[in-house]
């Protein structure tokens, strides 16, 4: 349960609020096989992943039905920056665990690390370059490691609450509970 | 032979402009991206660029053009054409950029004209080589031939 086949298909919310970019990203991110989604505001980005205004009860699956694996999103945006978008997120009880990573053409270390210590996986510096897709898969997993662990939670949390389950946990449970003490990717893991 | 002709003009044509840096690494990257799967994405980003490149070569004319210039809006103009540039990998247009954004720094008018002479002429030398690249490269296809790969 805890092995990810690697033909699972990841998909990627791009971010990016101009034309050439986005296009270019969605090159990159296909070219790395990967399913896109672009969008061209932090505002459609939120719509998209479910999030309406302050409600943060939607579960992180879009409008489309389709679940966003990791976000990318420049920095520079009117309206909405990357980090405000960031900051919605990592403040959404349903979409904390996805990660997201933040593009500038700029080299700004009290912008970089401003993001990172919001939560931000990483920082891209444009233009993005196809070695940088590399760099997606680590987080992408630690993000479903993340959520696995957060159901794992809940299941349990479901079955101590109501008394008469209490003895009847599945097998699997065991069975997850041995595969998660060896992980090869820890939650604790600090990204600098 | 004809296509080992324009085949020739074609190497040095992409050697005269990798060598005068009017396009950069990051152009090479893009030809890379360009496959079966995505045969007209060279075509497509370097329309894109045009198109928002003139815009906002525009932009700045008529911002320049003002009694009283808002700074902020032509470095905001500068820096999204540096940004496209650099997308692109037309290296001369991002460097003028560059050296434009400081005269807007230091509200410089006089310095920020200068500079936005400059830009429309780099962006129109990156302009005319990419048409006369992807011209060459349409030839070749056409005549059967397939495009020289530069290392």
């Amino acid at each position: 349960m805890a092995v990810v086949a690697t033909e699972t298909q990841y998909r990627v919310l791009a971010v990016d609020d101009n034309l050439l970019d986005r296009k270019l990203i969605e090159r990159l991110l296909k070219t790395s096989s990967y399913q896109v989604t672009t969008v061209d505001s932090g505002s459609k980005a939120l719509q998209f992943l479910g999030l309406q205004d302050d409600q943060s009860n939607s579960p992180p699956v879009s409008s489309d039905q389709h679940v966003i694996n990791l976000v990318i999103t420049d920095y520079c945006m009117p309206e909405m920056t990357g980090y405000d978008l960031l900051k919605r997120i990592k403040e959404s009880s349903s979409l904390k665990d996805i990660p997201v990573v933040i593009m500038s053409s700029e080299n700004v270390p009290s912008r970089i690390n401003r993001c990172l210590e919001e939560g931000a996986e990483e920082f891209f510096l444009k233009p993005v370059q196809l070695s940088d897709m590399k760099r997606l898969k680590p987080h992408i997993l630690k993000g479903k490691y993340k959520e696995q662990q957060q159901q794992e939670v809940l299941q349990n949390n479901n079955n101590t609450s109501s008394n008469n389950n209490s003895n009847k946990r599945k097998a699997m449970d065991d069975e997850t509970s041995r595969e998660m003490t060896r992980p090869r990717l820890t939650s604790s893991l600090t990204v600098l | 032979m004809e296509v080992a002709c324009l085949q020739r003009r074609f190497i040095d044509l992409t050697a005269t402009i990798f060598q005068q840096e009017i396009l950069d690494s990051q152009f090479t990257q893009l030809q890379q991206l360009q496959d079966e799967s995505s045969p007209n994405f060279i075509h497509e980003v370097v329309s894109l660029f045009f198109q928002e490149a003139e815009k906002l070569l525009n932009e700045l004319s008529k911002a320049l053009d003002q009694q009283i210039v808002d700074f902020k809006k032509v470095d905001a103009h500068v820096h999204r054409l540096k940004g496209s540039s650099a997308s692109i990998g037309a290296r001369r247009v991002k460097d003028v950029c560059i050296a434009f954004r400081s005269c807007c720094e230091e509200n410089n008018k006089d310095g920020c004209i200068q500079h936005l002479q400059q830009v429309n002429q780099e962006y129109y030398l990156v302009k005319s080589n990419l048409e006369d690249l992807l011209k060459l490269e349409k030839q070749i296809l056409a005549s059967g031939g397939s495009i020289p790969t530069m290392k």
